[in-house]
């Protein structure tokens, strides 16, 4: 007991600073790639490296609108080894509340061989379109950790309490959300706790291409939370289905099934990426009449 | 090709054995031999592997080649751990009516296997126990997703179907209790029906296969280099070990073999993969019998490998890492000695983590004679990797079949016979010791060269068996080349769609409490099994 004890000592403080300083991330670690849109030639090489689509392009009347769908994105790095105008950031925070807030896109004149080089229009948001950066550098961290308390003090009237569930992932997304239960991210300090049932859950956070097999029990889960709730797409694959898509046995992302409240891009999202989604998705609550019950006694 | 010796005698014996009825021998590699032969002598082969050689039935699965010789093939994959060998015993099955006489009465291990290949092909497999559907629910409508005449991105329609028969015990006091697909914990899904009397489980029953994702169809549709980052998401705790055993699987069918720099690093990862993995699991075991400090200090030394691993490879889970014909990125001495100076203090700290655990008696008491997986039903079930080797199974792909670097280092492999939860967790402490050892004479002997020689295009109508000893058990990926630098076929073989099985037997008489330690003590990958 009392060795314990001692090794508790120790061992000291080891949690992280996040969201108060930056994330603990390594200079070398792939997060979202950054593309220099205005020098770009040709998008076709990081197109047929990408193993998921997630840069794409469409030709069409001498012209080529050009995609990059962080929903999509592994962060394999790939597109950069093929495109010099392509860059790998560390930067892992990338939740965001709309799907369309995930894809950048931009517009080029075809040349005659095929590549592109006069930037017709600006980089934008395809969907919808705006001359913006992503949203995740908008938000302020700090900012977003205020919004927590006060939202969930105001929509909860208590805590954040949140169910897993894995509705087809590869159980990487799994081991990082563990990650949150462990002294290094603690995210009870947030008065944020994993609980055991859908009936105890303010926030549904799901991982996974929404497998066939899977599907009915999803929506049962859903269903069975009290309103108002929150739904979290985690991972590439929960995002937008991922490198699986979809197929004879996979339904594609999380909002082919439910409706999502925030995406966490990543494959898989480190911890501060999920603690930042997390956060996210709890600046976005908005009572739904529907689903608005009077809280448990 | 010539053959290892030891296969050598095992094909001439074959030979004396069979005769003609070996149609066709195939030896596209030393430790690698096919024999084709009639379907109703699988299971003569496989006495006669099993009894004379010591083969063990590592692997069953089958193609669809009615486009090229009009029928569909089954292979059944025979590790001679001994002999450093692999036989694959091939045998056809008509393209009308399929049917094949099913082995699971004598092999227990090959129950789902059959069942998988019934679902996805169509092929009826003739006497087998339990022939219900696995991998397609009973809402699935009749289809063979493996066939090459479905195609990968069809939408099927929804299907009521059958309901799922669930096995009761009756009789006074029996109580049964469902669990999952969802779970209280974060882990996978799948569901456990238990029959009770008052505490001790009478029988559980088994569901697997909620996050079967088609992978083995997509492998199919995908070029090679994609096939590289699927492989990866095959069970994300595992992603370097399967990425791996299939860049070797693509480099054995090209010939082509990764230069002795790019075999190292793949050795330090695999390491750094057991090592993320067994601290963690040995956290989770103490945490599910409530010793939440130990499971901390566990966590918190997985952090720090997973941080190491991001700065090696860029990725925490070592994604991106793995491309056929070695790796992606070499490790500068600054990041060799991040390796050795994480070795140490994992070392230091995970003995400090070992004496606390192994102290307290409170939780060895639970971890004591809990979930018993005795030997022979061990050896029954085929129970392979660090399961096995709580309950006798002395084998490792690292020893018995040397891949990436490990013939150029020395360790021992531990094993126990004991086979209750505390020796599964010894095992994995046994084989961190083990560990830290491999990656240290690694880093001493790490050649200098490239880390990456290009495979080039595959040419069509190659077979190969890539392997890799995961963290948890054997990974076996084999592959059949198309034209076009693509698969015909790819069978992933996790070592957690064997082991499954071994949960339903050691519960038995156990109380339900101690499931959830049960369960974590093997760590199974449903998303490997399910695929």
């Amino acid at each position: 007991m009392f060795d314990i004890i001692r090794q508790s000592l120790k061992t000291g403080i080891v949690t992280t600073r996040y969201p108060a300083a930056p994330p603990e991330v390594s200079s070398r670690a792939r997060g979202r790639p950054e593309i220099d849109w205005a020098h770009w030639k040709d998008a076709r090489p990081a197109a047929a490296v990408c193993p998921t689509g997630a840069i794409s392009f469409e030709d069409a009347n001498g012209g080529r609108l050009v995609r990059l769908d962080l929903a999509k994105c592994v962060f394999c790095g790939l597109c950069a080894e093929a495109a010099p105008e392509i860059r790998m950031t560390n930067i892992c925070l990338c939740a965001a509340r709309q799907r369309g807030d995930l894809v950048a896109g931009a517009r080029y004149r075809l040349n005659n061989d095929a590549s592109h080089e006069r930037l017709v229009a600006p980089p934008a948001r395809a969907t919808p379109a705006r001359d913006e950066p992503f949203p995740a550098e908008r938000q302020s961290l700090e900012a977003l950790g205020l919004e927590l308390q006060e939202r969930a003090a105001k929509m909860f009237g208590r805590s954040l309490h949140i169910r897993q569930v894995d509705a087809g992932s590869c159980n990487g997304c799994e081991v990082e959300i563990n990650g949150l239960n462990s002294p290094v991210y603690d995210i009870e300090r947030f008065g944020i706790h994993f609980v055991a049932s859908p009936r105890h859950a303010d926030l549904l956070l799901v991982t996974g291409p929404v497998t066939r097999n899977m599907e009915l029990a999803l929506r049962k889960t859903y269903e069975a939370m009290p309103g108002p709730r929150l739904v979290a797409a985690v991972g590439a694959c929960g995002c937008s289905g991922g490198i699986f898509g979809q197929n004879y046995a996979t339904c594609g992302g999380v909002d082919s099934v439910l409706p999502v409240d925030v995406y966490i891009p990543g494959c898989p999202p480190n911890p501060h990426a999920l603690l930042h989604g997390i956060l996210t998705a709890i600046g976005r609550i908005q009572p739904d009449p529907a689903t608005l019950r009077p809280p448990a006694a | 090709m010539t053959l290892l010796p030891g296969l050598q005698v095992v094909l001439d014996e074959l030979t004396r054995r069979f005769g003609a009825e070996i149609e066709e021998v195939r030896a596209p590699r030393p430790n690698e031999l096919y024999l084709h032969t009639r379907p109703e002598l699988a299971g003569a082969f496989c006495s006669a592997l099993y009894k004379k050689h010591n083969g063990r039935l590592a692997g069953l699965f089958a193609e669809d080649a009615r486009a090229g010789e009009n029928v569909f093939l089954v292979y059944y994959l025979y590790a001679l751990d001994s002999l450093h060998g692999f036989v694959l015993v091939r045998v056809p099955v008509p393209r009308d009516n399929p049917e094949l006489l099913s082995l699971t009465n004598a092999v227990h291990a090959v129950n789902w296997q059959e069942r998988e290949i019934q679902d996805l092909f169509g092929i009826k497999l003739i006497g087998h126990p339990n022939p219900n559907r696995c991998v397609l629910h009973d809402d699935w409508p009749e289809v063979c997703p493996l066939r090459k005449d479905f195609p990968a991105r069809a939408q099927l329609p929804p299907f009521s179907g059958v309901r799922h028969k669930f096995r009761r015990v009756e009789g006074e006091g029996v109580f049964q209790v469902p669990v999952g697909p969802v779970h209280a914990g974060i882990i996978e899904p799948g569901h456990f029906l238990f029959s009770v009397a008052g505490e001790p489980v009478l029988y559980l029953q088994l569901r697997m296969f909620y996050v079967h994702k088609g992978i083995e169809k997509l492998f199919e549709t995908l070029p090679i280099a994609h096939g590289v980052r699927l492989a990866e998401s095959i069970s994300g705790d595992s992603s370097f070990g399967h990425a791996t055993a299939f860049c070797h699987a693509l480099e054995r069918a090209a010939g082509r073999p990764a230069p002795p720099r790019a075999r190292a690093l793949r050795t330090l990862c695999l390491e750094l993969e057991r090592l993320y993995n067994h601290v963690a699991d040995i956290g989770a075991i103490c945490n599910d019998v409530a010793f939440v400090t130990a499971n901390m200090h566990a966590m918190r030394l997985k952090e720090s490998v997973l941080r190491l691993n991001e700065d090696l490879t860029g990725n925490r889970l070592l994604r991106g890492m793995a491309c056929p014909g070695g790796v992606r990125f070499d490790f500068d001495a600054g990041q060799l000695r991040a390796l050795a100076a994480l070795v140490d203090q994992f070392e230091k700290q995970s003995a400090e983590l070992t004496e606390m655990i192994r102290s307290n008696s409170g939780a060895r008491d639970r971890f004591e004679t809990t979930g018993v997986l005795k030997p022979e039903v061990a050896a029954n079930l085929g129970i392979v990797g660090l399961a096995g080797r709580a309950s006798g199974f002395d084998h490792d792909l690292r020893r018995d079949f040397p891949h990436a670097f490990y013939d150029q280092v020395r360790f021992t492999v531990p094993v126990f016979t004991e086979g209750d939860v505390r020796h599964r967790m010894v095992v994995r402490r046994e084989e961190l010791v083990q560990s830290f050892g491999i990656i240290r004479q690694v880093l001493d002997k790490l050649p200098p060269g490239a880390i990456a020689a290009p495979i080039g295009e595959i040419p069509p109508g190659c077979v190969a068996l890539g392997y890799v000893e995961g963290w948890r058990g054997e990974i076996f990926h084999w592959i059949h080349t198309a034209p076009g630098n693509r698969l015909a076929r790819c069978k992933i073989k996790d070592p957690s769609l064997q082991n499954w099985p071994a949960l339903a037997e050691v519960i038995l008489g156990n109380i339900i409490p101690d499931f959830p330690v049960v369960n974590k003590s093997f760590n199974l990958s449903y998303s490997g099994t399910d695929r």
